[in-house]
């Protein structure tokens, strides 16, 4: 089955310059999995180097946010589309 | 990633950067800021290269801090309001390039919490903001191993030549 994952502006130099990919899989986390094998330069920029998903990245399945579904184990169907869609943070130095 | 680490902002942009800094003092301000990036419409391949500036501000998207707990040093965008910004772009042909806070009382220099939670590619603009008054304003860009930021180059464009 085919699951279409959507690459947010900021990840696209590491991706061909694409906006999107198709990959086959059965889970959120599978996708997610396929995008980072197939371009291994973004696999920094989502995970945390213990293989988390990094906070300000936020992941949806066909608009739902994973964290209020099964997280990286949501299943998924063919033609079911994931966004990645960043949340930004800063600040000045710690008080 | 070119190369070329510029950005251009007319004056009158980043004026309001500026004021968008001094409303909100002593609290962080925070907005996007929408234009083209050259490198990355290239692909559109429209096969023009009217122009060589590599990437232009060429409207604001000021917004609200969410961080209500710490607003003095945090600021904090959701992921509907990147949404929001995004889907304000594409109306006007644009992309989000990037975007600003301020550091109020502290220096336009990027702290070790802004490098943790940036994403690669955009400009990170930063105003500092003293005693409520506007000092330096500074871009930068999260280099690709996520070990800092590179600065780059604020390149002002004059609106209109005249005054």
């Amino acid at each position: 089955m085919s699951v279409k994952v959507m690459i947010p502006t900021p990840l696209r130099a590491y991706a061909g310059k694409r906006d999107s990919a198709e990959f086959s899989a059965a889970t959120v986390g599978e996708a997610l999995s396929g995008l980072t094998s197939q371009f291994q330069e973004l696999r920094k920029h989502l995970y945390t180097e213990d293989g988390k998903l990094r906070a300000f990245v936020n992941v949806y399945l066909n608009d739902e946010d994973i964290r209020y579904l099964a997280k990286e184990n949501t299943p998924t169907k063919d033609g079911d589309t994931i966004s990645i869609i960043p949340s930004i943070a800063g600040g000045s130095f710690a008080r | 990633m070119s190369e070329v680490l510029e950005v251009a902002i007319s004056r009158e942009l980043a004026e309001k950067i500026r004021e968008h800094g001094v409303e909100t003092y002593p609290y962080e301000c925070c907005g996007a800021m929408l234009g083209r990036d050259l490198a990355l419409s290239e692909n559109a391949a429209s096969g023009k290269k009217s122009h060589s500036i590599p990437r232009e501000v060429l409207s604001l998207f000021p917004l609200v801090n969410r961080r209500d707990d710490s607003p003095r040093n945090r600021f904090s965008v959701t992921a509907d309001d990147v949404r929001d910004a995004e889907k304000t772009a594409r109306a006007q042909g644009l992309e989000v390039i990037g975007w600003y806070h301020s550091h109020p009382d502290h220096p336009a220099r990027p702290s070790d919490y802004d490098r943790d939670h940036a994403w690669p590619w955009y400009s990170y603009v930063i105003v500092s903001v003293a005693t409520g008054v506007p000092q330096d304003m500074t871009s930068w860009r999260l280099k690709d191993d996520r070990s800092g930021f590179l600065e780059e180059k604020i390149a002002p464009i004059e609106v209109s030549a005249r005054n």
